[in-house]
């Protein structure tokens, strides 16, 4: 018999996903319904999806789902969490949810240290309503709303999220990853298990930031879009852990 | 039940955790602080209670959304201002079915306006307030009593029709004192299928307010639609007082109802025959019962502290039946009783 050894995560429905070829989010759901399922978390774990390309994440996660307005997530994820403190609860942000819109709720619960765990897909663009400037979109790329390219007199700097975040005494883990190759995939993964982990564990605040490829609004080919990733994305968003207080280390910060 | 002295603003807190709110989420304004502050005390003594002081009045909405829909009786409070900003939630609970008891402690508009007693809002909260098809069910206090038993009853609502409701009061009755007792509270009754507490072994759930197929959005819609009748149906709720006799009628609400009682007070006194008719519901509007009075009443003034909001009301309520008048005192301007019966005098005199 031969053996099987890749197969749909258990907490993925069967539902096809929606998302573009090439897309970072598939590959985030699938990340976490791994570990959602290795951890045998299933069960006690609730999700809030946010507005974006992600709406629909109910869908695809086989868990209980509240679908947040637009940049609440944090907010309603604490509601939640402070009920049910025994339960794993996590919110999934992308830029424009977490860093414009939502980024009051973010800071806050960050700050207050609430125990829940944050996933946050940077793809430095507007992706579901058409490409649009992120609070995350780096200087001089072109978007549908900076079409000469983001400008900083006009536009502003791109909101480092884990640099801002991993400020925050209520942070007890902030790690960037990306998924561009298997290596990154591996250690993204890590990174959402270190995350639940830290949860588990009652530290506080945990967030994984994940570059993301979005091949349809950078226009460029999906393997295009992950050497940008590689070779201008990660110059301005460096990889690594920020803050990790389940090794009791001065050595955060540091290159994974 | 002992009869305790207590503030407008304490009656809500206290009759809120009476009622098992476990939840409360809150950002400061003038003029309710008070029942924050009160929150913030008391629910650390409530078994399983919360309270978080939130970073503003949309994190507040949104913490109260995720606590209700983990189960737990909520509640968030503000005052008009603050209330705008609530709006987002409040249609998202709506559109999500989802029960939680809201406060508002009205000041004057629009705009920052001003601290005073005001009645601006009537508008916002009896059309639903934020985007959307939807109603939320609005409760009147015109005494410290009625706010204790009305908060109470705000929690059976909510739970009832999963629906968001709402207190409407101001600075007038959020800081007067008055003798109130506490009535028994029943247990709830809100199935735990409404409730996500993570999937367990069975099958997991989704509450969302996304329906991008509009044939499912217009179902959902046409479904909540009939929700509203049926609360309409069941729920409306008024008070009168002296109208047997009445040839004139007020109509106000609120700290403008209890005005104009002691001006009507003061008009019987003088042999006009004046009577007050109070919507203790201002959504659902107790319409049926004021165009009944239209029967024998050819005369009705509206009083509110505002331009006149209610007074549309009223008139799509007695069709043309009768006159109507109004007087108004808007942007936190509190009219005495004395003040008021002159008013009604002139009105009364030219009928």
């Amino acid at each position: 018999m031969p053996k099987i050894i890749f197969k749909r995560p258990k907490s993925i429905k069967e539902n096809i996903f929606h998302y573009c070829p090439g897309c970072g989010h598939s590959i985030a759901h699938r990340l976490i319904t791994e570990v959602i399922d290795e951890t045998g978390i299933r069960g006690i774990t609730i999700g809030v999806p946010p507005a974006g390309c992600a709406v629909l994440a109910y869908n695809y996660f086989d868990v209980d789902m509240i679908e947040a307005q637009h940049g609440r997530g944090p907010a309603t994820a604490s509601g939640i969490k402070r009920v049910l403190p025994d339960r794993i609860v996590f919110s999934y942000q992308g830029d424009g949810d977490l860093a414009a819109i939502g980024i009051a709720e973010s800071f806050h619960a960050a700050n207050r240290g609430e125990n829940i765990t944050v996933f946050f897909i940077n793809n430095a663009v507007y992706g579901m309503t058409g490409g649009q400037m992120a609070p995350t979109t780096i200087l001089e790329q072109k978007t549908t709303t900076t079409p000469a390219g983001r400008h900083k007199i006009l536009d502003g700097y791109p909101v480092k999220v884990c640099e801002l975040l991993s400020n925050l005494k209520g942070v007890a883990y902030a790690q960037r990853c990306t998924v561009t190759s298997p290596a990154q995939v591996n250690k993204t993964k890590k990174a959402i298990r270190k995350a639940f982990q830290c949860q588990k564990d009652s530290l506080g605040f945990s967030l994984v930031e994940i570059l993301s490829p979005c091949p349809t609004n950078w226009k460029k080919s999906p393997i295009d879009s992950c050497r940008w990733i590689d070779e201008v994305m990660s110059k301005e968003f460096p990889l690594g852990v920020f803050k990790d207080d389940t090794v009791k280390t001065d050595k955060n910060a540091e290159a994974v | 039940m002992n009869k305790v002295l207590m503030s407008g603003n304490d009656i809500i807190g206290e009759a809120a955790i009476r009622a098992g709110c476990r939840f409360y989420a809150g950002y400061p304004i003038t003029p309710q602080n008070e029942l924050t502050e009160y929150m913030a005390e008391h629910m650390r003594n409530a078994d399983g209670g919360v309270f978080i002081q939130s970073e503003s009045e949309v994190a507040a909405i949104h913490m109260v959304i995720g606590a209700s829909s983990a189960g737990a009786r909520v509640m968030t409070s503000s005052s008009s201002p603050g209330i705008s900003l609530k709006q987002e939630g409040i249609s998202s609970m709506a559109a999500c079915e989802l029960p939680g008891v809201i406060v508002n402690i009205m000041r004057g508009g629009p705009g920052l306006g001003n601290i005073r007693p005001s009645q601006g809002d009537y508008f916002q909260a009896t059309r639903g307030g934020g985007h959307g098809d939807y109603r939320t069910i609005v409760l009147a206090p015109a005494t410290c009593q009625e706010l204790a038993d009305l908060t109470m009853d705000a929690f059976d609502l909510a739970d009832k029709y999963r629906t968001p409701v709402m207190i409407l009061a101001d600075g007038m009755m959020g800081q007067m004192m008055e003798p109130v007792v506490f009535k028994k509270t029943r247990p709830r009754r809100f199935s735990e299928k409404f409730m996500l507490r993570g999937a367990g072994d069975g099958p997991s759930r989704f509450i969302r307010g996304l329906l991008l197929d509009p044939i499912d959005a217009e179902e959902h819609n046409w479904k909540l639609a009939r929700k509203y009748e049926v609360i309409v149906k069941n729920e409306t709720l008024r008070d009168e007082h002296d109208t047997e006799d009445a040839e004139m009628v007020i109509v106000a609400y609120g700290t403008a109802a209890r005005i104009a009682r002691g001006a009507i007070k003061r008009l019987r006194e003088h042999g006009m025959k004046v009577g007050l008719f109070r919507p203790v519901t201002l959504w659902p509007f107790p319409e049926s019962e004021l165009r009944a009075l239209s029967n024998k009443v050819k005369s009705f003034l509206v009083f509110e502290m505002s331009t006149g909001q209610m007074i549309d009301d009223v008139r799509l309520a007695l069709q043309g039946y009768a006159d109507t008048g109004f007087h108004g005192r808007p942007g936190g301007a509190v009219p005495t009783p004395a003040e008021l019966a002159n008013v009604i005098a002139r009105h009364y005199k030219k009928d």
